[in-house]
C-alpha cells in the first residue's frame, strides 16, 4: 500500500510548537478571554474561559504506551501535532464545539467495555476492554483525516484492519453492509443527555460501511494514536478511520458492530439528507452545499497566518487503493 | 454626575470593552496561542461580536425611552461603529485566513453560497452606514439618513439568518438570537408600520 503524498503543501518539522509554550498560551487565553471579554461578548473564548475555571482540578484521563509496528510508508508526512489532535475534536456526544470534548470526556470510563459483533455472520463475538489491544497486532498508520467542513490533519493512528475482525467472525451471505454504533450514555456523554450541547442530533450515533468498503485493507478499528491508546475525545477506547471519506464515517467510542442486509440508516443523513450522503467520499468536485470542498485548511503547526489551503483530493488522495470500489457509479448522485 | 461625564465614562468603557477583547483575540492569534484551529475562532469571534454589538446599538433607544436617560443616545454612534469594525474583521478574516486571497474562491462563494450572500448583504449595508454616520454627510443628508439608518433593522434580521444558515446543527443561539431581534423590532412595532405603509402608499 503506498500512499501519494500531496506535495504542495511544505511545510517542515520546525514549525512545530513547543508543547510547554502552546500550554502557556492556552492558559493565557483562557484567563484574559474570561476577564476582558467575558462580560461584552459570548463567545467560544468566553467558554473556554469558564471552562478552564472549573475543570483545572478535574484529572485528564489516563492514556497509555502501546506496542505495535511502525507505518512503513508515510513517515514523512507533516504530521498535525498530538496537542492539536486531542484537543480539536468533532465528537457532540461531548459537545458540539471543537474544544469541548477535551474539555468534557476526561472522566469517561472506557473499562471495562464491550464491543459485540453481530448479525449476518457465523461467529459473532463479544471483545472485551483488553481484547481490543491484544487480539490483533498493532500497527501505526499515517492518515490524512478530512473533515467535512474543509479542514484537515494527519494522524499517526495505531489499530488494526477492520478486515481481519470481520475475517474472525466470518460474513454470512446476507451481509452486504456493516453498521456501527456507538456508546448510548447520557450520563457519561452529556451531549446525549443535553440537546444543546448535543446539537441537536439524534443518539445513539450510527454509521454504516457497504461489506467491500469494510474490507478494504486501508479501513482501520483504531485503538490509539502517537504511541498511546486514544483519549476519549478522539473515541477511545476503539474507533472506525475510513480515510477516504470525510471525518464523521469515522465513528468513535464503537459499542456494536453489525453485519446486516440492507444500507443502515446514519446520523448525519438522518438529519441532513441533501448535506450528508451515505457514501460520503471525498470529493472535490461535489460541494456541500454550503461550502466548497474543493480545497481544505490542512492543520499543522503555525497559527493563524500560516498559509495552509492545499487542493482537496479525489478520495481524499487514496484513489489508487479504492477508486475500483465505485467503478460505475454516479459519484454526484452517490455523495 | 452631569450627562455629559456620564457620556464620556460610558464611552471609555466602551473603547475599552470593544477595543481589548479584539486587541487580545489576534495577540493569541499571532502567536499560535488559540487552539488547533485559530481561523474557525477568530472567524466566530467577530461574527458574534458584530453581532452582538450590533443588537446592544439597536437597544439603546428603547433603553433611553424606558428609563428616561436621553444622554445614552449619543452612544449610539461608536457602538455602531465598533459593530462595523468587528464586521469588517470578521469579513477580512474570512478572506484573508479562510480562503486565503483566493479571489475566485471568495466570488464563489459570495454568490454560490446563500448563507454568504446574506452576510455580504448585511455587510454592505452596514458599510453605507458607518461611512454615513460621518456628521457631515449626515447634515447633508437631512431627512433621508434616518431613512437609510433604518436598515439597521434588516441588517439585524439578514445577520441572523446568515447566522442560522452557517451552523451544522446546533440551532439554540441562532434561535436566541432571531428571538432577541424579533423583540427589539417589537418595540419599533409603530415605526415599522409608519415605513411599510410609506414604501406601499
Ligand atoms: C461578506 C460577508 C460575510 C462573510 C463572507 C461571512 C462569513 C462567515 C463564515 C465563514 C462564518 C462561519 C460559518 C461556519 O462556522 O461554518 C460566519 C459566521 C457568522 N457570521 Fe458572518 N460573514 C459575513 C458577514 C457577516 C456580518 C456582516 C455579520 C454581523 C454583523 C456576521 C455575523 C456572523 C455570525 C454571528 C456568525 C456565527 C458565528 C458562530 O457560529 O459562532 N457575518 N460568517
Amino acid at each position: 500500500m503506498l500512499i501519494n503524498i500531496p506535495k504542495k503543501f511544505d511545510l517542515n518539522e520546525s514549525h512545530v510548537t513547543d508543547e510547554p509554550i502552546y500550554h502557556e498560551r492556552r492558559r493565557l487565553l483562557k484567563q484574559m478571554g474570561f476577564l476582558g471579554a467575558g462580560a461584552l461578548m459570548s463567545s467560544a473564548i468566553a467558554n473556554n474561559a469558564k471552562a478552564g475555571f472549573f475543570s483545572d482540578d478535574e484529572a485528564p484521563f489516563q492514556t497509555r504506551t502501546l506496542t505495535y509496528s511502525k507505518d512503513p510508508f508515510n513517515q514523512t508526512l507533516i504530521k498535525t501535532p498530538e496537542k492539536k489532535v486531542i484537543s480539536h475534536n468533532n465528537f457532540y456526544e461531548f459537545g458540539s464545539k471543537k474544544d469541548q470534548p477535551a474539555e468534557l470526556a476526561q472522566s469517561f470510563k472506557v473499562e471495562p467495555w464491550q464491543l459485540k459483533i453481530s448479525g449476518e455472520c457465523d461467529h459473532p463475538i463479544t471483545l472485551d476492554y483488553d481484547d481490543l489491544t491484544k487480539l490483533f497486532p498493532l500497527e501505526e498508520r499515517i492518515y490524512r483525516l478530512r473533515c467535512v467542513e474543509a479542514w484537515s490533519m494527519v494522524i499517526p493512528w495505531i489499530g488494526f484492519s477492520l478486515a481481519s475482525l470481520l475475517k474472525k467472525v466470518a460474513p454470512n451471505s446476507r451481509a452486504n453492509y456493516v453498521a456501527f454504533e456507538t456508546l448510548y450514555d447520557p450520563k457519561q456523554m452529556p451531549g446525549q443527555a443535553n440537546r444543546r450541547l448535543g446539537g441537536g442530533i439524534k443518539y445513539p450515533y450510527v454509521e454504516g460501511l457497504r461489506i467491500d468498503e469494510a474490507m478494504n485493507p486501508l479501513t482501520l478499528m483504531s485503538v490509539g494514536l502517537y504511541g498511546k491508546t486514544l483519549p476519549p475525545q478522539n473515541g477511545a477506547p476503539i474507533r472506525l478511520v475510513v480515510p477516504w471519506k470525510y471525518g464523521f464515517k469515522s465513528i468513535k467510542s464503537i459499542v456494536g458492530i453489525k453485519l446486516v442486509e440492507h444500507k443502515p440508516s446514519t446520523t448525519w443523513k438522518k438529519l441532513a439528507p441533501k448535506e450528508y450522503g451515505f457514501y460520503a467520499n471525498v470529493n472535490p468536485n461535489h460541494d456541500h452545499p454550503r461550502w466548497s470542498q474543493a480545497s481544505e485548511r490542512r492543520i499543522t503547526s503555525g497559527g493563524l497566518f500560516t498559509r495552509n489551503r492545499i487542493a482537496t483530493l479525489p478520495f481524499n488522495g487514496y484513489s489508487e487503493e479504492v477508486a475500483d470500489l465505485y467503478r460505475g457509479m454516479n459519484l454526484s448522485k452517490h455523495f | 454626575m452631569t450627562s455629559s461625564t456620564k457620556v464620556f465614562f460610558l464611552k471609555v468603557i466602551i473603547h475599552l470593552g470593544a477595543l481589548l477583547p479584539l486587541a487580545n483575540l489576534y495577540f493569541l492569534a499571532f502567536g499560535d496561542g488559540l487552539g488547533a484551529d485559530p481561523v474557525e475562532v477568530v472567524i466566530h469571534f467577530t461574527g458574534i461580536g458584530a453581532l452582538n454589538l450590533l443588537l446592544i446599538t439597536l437597544s439603546i433607544s428603547p433603553l433611553a425611552k424606558i428609563f428616561k436617560q436621553g444622554y445614552l443616545l449619543q452612544t449610539r454612534r461608536v457602538l455602531g461603529l465598533y459593530a462595523y469594525t468587528y464586521a469588517l474583521f470578521h469579513v477580512l478574516n474570512f478572506l484573508s485566513f479562510e480562503v486565503q486571497f483566493d479571489g475566485a474562491l471568495f466570488i464563489s462563494e459570495v454568490i454560490e453560497r446563500p448563507y454568504i450572500t446574506v452576510g455580504m448583504v448585511a455587510f454592505l449595508l452596514l458599510t453605507a452606514l458607518a461611512i454615513t454616520s460621518i456628521s457631515k454627510l449626515k447634515r447633508k443628508m437631512g431627512k433621508s439618513w434616518q431613512r437609510l439608518h433604518n436598515f439597521n433593522y434588516l441588517i439585524a434580521l439578514l445577520v441572523t439568518v446568515h447566522f442560522y444558515w452557517s451552523v451544522k446543527s446546533e440551532l439554540t443561539s441562532p434561535l436566541f438570537y432571531l428571538a432577541i431581534v424579533l423583540l427589539l423590532l417589537l418595540f419599533r412595532v409603530k415605526k415599522i408600520k409608519r415605513l411599510l405603509l410609506s414604501l406601499f402608499t
